[in-house]
């Protein structure tokens, strides 16, 4: 018996084995693949921070070991996570920055200093233009010109800002070129993310 | 049954030069420009490219003869779909730098015109074994595409290839600077259109 392919029956029952077919194989690569995805991610994660120590070379089992060693505790203030870190007997703080980029969300790591000074700076991006907007994270020389810098004045709010013209040094970033759009959804995270982080010494 | 028959071979060899899909049939130029700006990426990506192209033209071409013809192009799609999902969940487990560099563009070899040409062109009408190498040939065709273009940005764009800096640093101090240009989309058009045009001029003969 030659089975008629072009009736309606035959297409319906035709169709619907095959979705179920690829649904079930669908179904097990997701289970079988998950805890490595969510493996890559959290390990994404700790290098990024690592990143913004700067500690850039690291990868895999190292930057795992390395982590280990210098975060010491991962805190969750008011949904922002902050990891309290140890290097060579310095104790920074790692705040974990989230906002808008020109295209899409934009993130990023800031390491404070005791002083709150900015020990080092992470940024990361879900889809700037690359090599311009996409350079906030391509370009270590670009999140190296941050250490350093001052983020709070005397009253404590952020002073730490990325702009077109330098006329403070001590606390303000070059924006990168061509990418005014980016550099601004930067310096409001700065802003907003970092409002909380004063150093307590300072407080006292 | 010859495996490796004159036919076959030819069924192989084709894409690669006289019926290059990217060359000669100008299909599947979006992600050919959107993933060559560093050389590494755009290796995986023609890597995926290759093993869904065979795969799936394997597969319809197994079961070419139940297909309704009506709903053809819809079980097309379901099939490259699957295909496509799965390679992208395994780059995300064991190569994850490289599938959130290609983020959005591994999702888009479903609507990567090369795969449904093939499939529609080449595997509806011939036997598992011929569409498998036609599979791997136009995945290569357009891998070795991707691989000469993304070489050229790289090494233009960011004086590295592979993320292994080639030019020295000496040249930097000497005033060098690398082409920005190189990294957008439109110097990738450019340079398909030079690699069609040496292709046109030196390798292509009219049938």
């Amino acid at each position: 018996m030659k089975l008629n392919t072009n009736s309606n029956s035959y297409i319906i029952i035709y169709s619907a084995i095959l979705v179920v077919i690829v649904a079930f194989l669908l179904a097990f690569v997701y289970q079988a693949l998950k805890p490595m995805q969510d493996a890559n991610v959290a390990l994404d994660v700790k290098k990024q921070i690592l990143y913004s120590l700067n500690i850039r070379d690291l990868d895999g089992a190292e930057a795992e070991a390395k982590y280990a060693e210098v975060v010491k505790e991962e805190k969750d203030v008011e949904g922002q996570k902050v990891y309290e870190c140890q290097i060579d007997g310095q104790d920074i703080c790692v705040a974990s920055l989230k906002g808008m980029g020109l295209w899409g969300g934009i993130s990023g790591y800031v390491a404070i200093d005791k002083e709150g000074k900015v020990y080092g700076a992470y940024f990361n991006h879900e889809s700037e233009t690359a090599g311009l907007g996409a350079e906030i994270k391509d370009s270590q020389e670009w999140q190296e010109k941050f250490i350093g810098k001052k983020i709070f004045d005397e009253n404590g709010n952020v002073i730490l800002s990325v702009v077109k013209k330098v006329d403070a040094p001590e606390s303000q970033v070059d924006c990168v070129t061509g990418a005014t759009l980016t550099s601004n959804g930067v310096d409001a995270m700065l802003k907003d993310g970092l409002k909380n982080f004063k150093p307590k010494a300072e407080e006292e | 049954m010859a495996l490796f028959s004159k036919q076959n071979k030819e069924v192989f060899t084709n894409p690669l030069n006289l019926d290059h899909p990217i060359l000669g049939q100008v299909l599947g130029i979006c992600s050919a420009l959107a993933v060559t700006a560093q050389l590494k990426p755009a290796i995986v990506m023609g890597l995926a490219v290759t093993v869904i192209t065979a795969f799936a033209n394997v597969i319809i071409s197994i079961i070419r003869n139940t297909i309704p013809n009506r709903i053809r192009i819809v079980v097309q799609l379901v099939v490259v779909a699957a295909l496509v999902t799965i390679v992208s969940q395994i780059l995300k487990a064991f190569a994850y730098d490289v599938s959130v560099q290609l983020s959005v563009y591994v999702g888009l070899i479903i609507t990567n015109c090369i795969l449904m040409g093939r499939l529609e062109a080449f595997a509806m009408q011939n036997k598992p074994w011929p569409s498998f190498l036609d599979g791997v040939g136009n995945g290569l065709g357009y891998a070795m595409i991707l691989v000469i273009v993304g070489a050229v940005r790289e090494f233009l764009g960011r004086g590295s290839l592979l993320g292994f800096q080639i030019i020295p640093d000496a040249c930097y101090d000497f005033g060098y600077v690398n082409n920005g240009m190189m990294t957008m989309p439109a110097m990738a058009l450019i340079l398909v259109g030079c690699v069609i045009w040496v292709h046109r001029a030196y390798f292509y003969k009219e049938k």
